[in-house]
């Protein structure tokens, strides 16, 4: 063949995407995954939740979340006496690097972990001008960003504050439940380094999962409940001052 | 992180506000468009005869801002060249899907096919008296449709009636949904109410009157003309009218959200009487609402001599725009600046040299008055041939 230096200018930016797809690679299959036989959920004991900001960390390397914003966090809870309508919260980085020594005395102190609550009435899914965000057959709540506009409305309707726009890719963004993981049998990067087992996946439609036996043998809630959202995250021991 | 300064608690992602300036000038200039129509329709449906020398101006102006309405949404999106899959994939459980059907549903069917009708004869005769690159622009214009035989004319005049009628309706639709948008967000308390597409649509009424007002009386000033007092004091006593419930709507919402007292009252409550005591108490409230319908109250029980009330009527028409924008303003920016946790506050800082900037948002605000002005030099709504026009089609109402 007669390379010509038009023939390489025609054939350089090919090569150049060819080459794009080869560092890729191919996505990782799940091929005995069955989206059907799934309806997934999450437990987080409140009271076992020591503040070490792990689950934040192992969520921000294993899904590569920029800095300054959170698929997940945790936040730390004061509340003075009986006065649980005036908790004092903070959250420093989301509890990345784990929380300072409080200042605050008397009262309980705790630690909630948040994230999105995957619900089944989602009002992010429902709000989507052109349906990028959705729920999947086994109840997880995705963002396709090759399709979202970018237009925010899914943050607005969040009630939990739990998406974000990726400065990166400019559209919106949020915990995916680690589907890559979870579709290959593995559990989340957060509950795979929470080092007290604050944090657990849990199959709500396999009764022989032992996180769905205990949500359905213990009292446990759902943040703010009179949103209606249908939320799958499920609190065990969660103090009427959380919001 | 952000660099954003933060009181209390805010959920770590709400730090940074979503929706910026550009999202408030998008219901600030649908709002115009709603009301510029509605005041238009006034004379073609409800033969107010007294605002017909602003009938055409009010419908250029409706449509020079409902050219630019899109733009501020385009300029914020993440993706702009997705924005057409809005009208391929409509995803139809969401209200922000229907924005892109309800907007050209509203410009072609209702705006440019009314204006077409009503202009036609005179583009015909445009396109006879002109020569050159005009005649053509005409020519093209008249879309082949050069019969101006009064049976013609007359079926114009009941085709843009039938318009009208659809147009209302319409109208109340484009800027009731815009309200919906922010009404139905059941995660925000400031915006989730029934009855902000209600107000949505009177203050849409508020501003779109006072705009019309104002460019009536500004171009009569600029063509020498004189204004007509009877036709402002028809436009100011609507303008008064439509102030009222609208004012008497926002009014109730205060009230019922005060005796109510929700979980949310407490936060919204401080936010009100601190980060937006300046835009929602002094400007929107006292500045842009009070103080205009005082003004118009005073035009409405003293007899003032001509000048007196094209004084007041100016500056209450100034206050009104500057108070409906307020409004915008605090809706939009309002509703992001407090926690969902009711925790705490955020801020909003605006650049000055930003894809959502100050500047921009600025020159989205003057580009409609440059589009009108294009559009009065094409379609001049008082040249000669319009005064003939009206006594020809309308002179048998």
């Amino acid at each position: 063949m007669n390379l010509t230096r038009r023939r390489l200018l025609y054939l350089l930016p090919a090569a150049a995407i060819a080459w794009d797809a080869v560092l890729a690679g191919t996505p990782e299959a799940a091929p005995n995954y069955n989206m059907t036989e799934h309806w997934w959920g999450f437990l987080i004991d409140v009271t076992k939740c020591i503040g070490c900001g792990t689950c934040v960390q192992a969520c921000k390397a294993e899904n590569n979340v920029p800095d300054g914003y959170y698929r997940t966090w945790v936040e730390r809870y004061h509340v003075a006496d009986w006065n649980f309508e005036n908790p004092v919260v903070d959250s420093p980085e989301g509890g990345l690097h784990g929380f300072p020594p409080s200042d605050k005395e008397g009262g309980k102190n705790f630690y909630v972990p948040k994230m999105c609550n995957h619900c089944a009435d989602s009002p992010c899914t429902q709000v989507c001008p052109v349906g990028a965000t959705f729920i999947s057959p086994d109840g997880v709540v995705l963002v396709d960003k090759d399709y979202c506009l970018g237009c925010r409305y899914c943050i607005q309707a969040c009630p939990y504050g739990c998406r974000f726009l990726n400065p990166q890719s400019n559209t919106a963004s949020k915990c995916t439940l680690c589907y890559h993981r979870i579709t290959k049998g593995l559990t989340t990067a957060c509950c795979e380094t929470c080092p007290t087992g604050t944090r657990q996946l849990v199959d709500l439609k396999n009764p022989n999962d032992p996180v769905h036996k205990f949500i359905e043998t213990h009292s446990v809630q759902v943040l703010k409940p009179q949103m209606a959202t249908q939320a799958k995250a499920f609190y065990y021991g969660l103090d009427g001052s959380v919001r | 992180m952000h660099g954003i300064p933060v009181e209390g608690f805010m959920y770590p992602n709400e730090v940074e506000l979503q929706w910026s300036v550009l999202i408030v000038l998008y219901p600030y200039i649908t709002g115009l468009v709603a009301g510029a129509f509605i005041l238009a329709s006034l004379e073609r449906v409800f033969r107010v005869e007294a605002v017909r020398p602003t009938y055409r101006l009010a419908l250029l102006t409706a449509l020079a801002f409902l050219i630019v309405a899109p733009m501020p949404l385009q300029l914020h999106l993440g993706h702009p060249e997705r924005s057409f899959e809005m009208y391929l994939t409509p995803h139809t459980s969401s209200a922000m899907a229907m924005f892109g059907f309800v907007y050209l549903w509203y410009l072609m069917a209702v705006l440019v096919l009314e204006i077409w009708l009503d202009y036609r004869r005179d583009i015909v005769l445009l396109s006879q008296s002109t020569t050159g690159v005009k005649r053509l622009f005409y020519k093209v214009l008249t879309l082949g449709s050069d019969n101006i035989s009064p049976q013609a004319l007359e079926l114009d005049h009941k085709l843009g009636y039938i318009i009208t009628i659809i147009g209302i309706p319409s109208a109340f639709l484009l800027h009731g949904y815009v309200g919906f948008i922010f009404g139905s967000v059941k995660a925000n308390p400031w915006w989730s109410s029934p009855l902000m597409p209600v107000v949505f649509i009177f203050s849409a009424m508020v501003s779109g009157i006072a705009a019309v007002l104002l460019v009536y009386m500004a171009l009569c000033k600029l063509h020498g003309e004189i204004i007509d007092m009877a036709c402002v004091d028809t436009i100011a006593k609507y303008l008064f009218y439509a102030f009222v419930i609208d004012f008497s709507l926002e009014m109730l919402d205060l009230i019922h959200r005060i005796y109510e007292a929700d979980e949310s009252f407490r936060s919204l409550d401080f936010m009100v009487h601190t980060k937006l005591y300046l835009p929602h108490i002094v400007i929107q409230i006292m500045l842009g609402t009070m103080m205009p319908l005082a003004l118009l109250a005073v035009t409405q029980v003293i007899r003032l001599n001509d000048a007196g009330r094209r004084m007041l009527y100016a500056v209450a028409g100034c206050l009104t725009l500057i108070g409906i924008f307020a409004m915008r303003w605090n809706v939009v920016i309002g509703g992001q600046l407090f926690s969902k946790s009711f925790l705490g506050y955020t801020t909003y800082k605006i650049h000055l040299i930003d894809r959502e900037g100050l500047l921009v948002a600025i020159a989205l605000t003057i580009l409609p008055f440059f589009i009108l002005w294009a559009l009065i030099k094409l379609l001049p709504p008082w040249e000669d041939v319009q005064g003939e026009h009206l006594a020809t089609a309308y002179g048998d109402d």
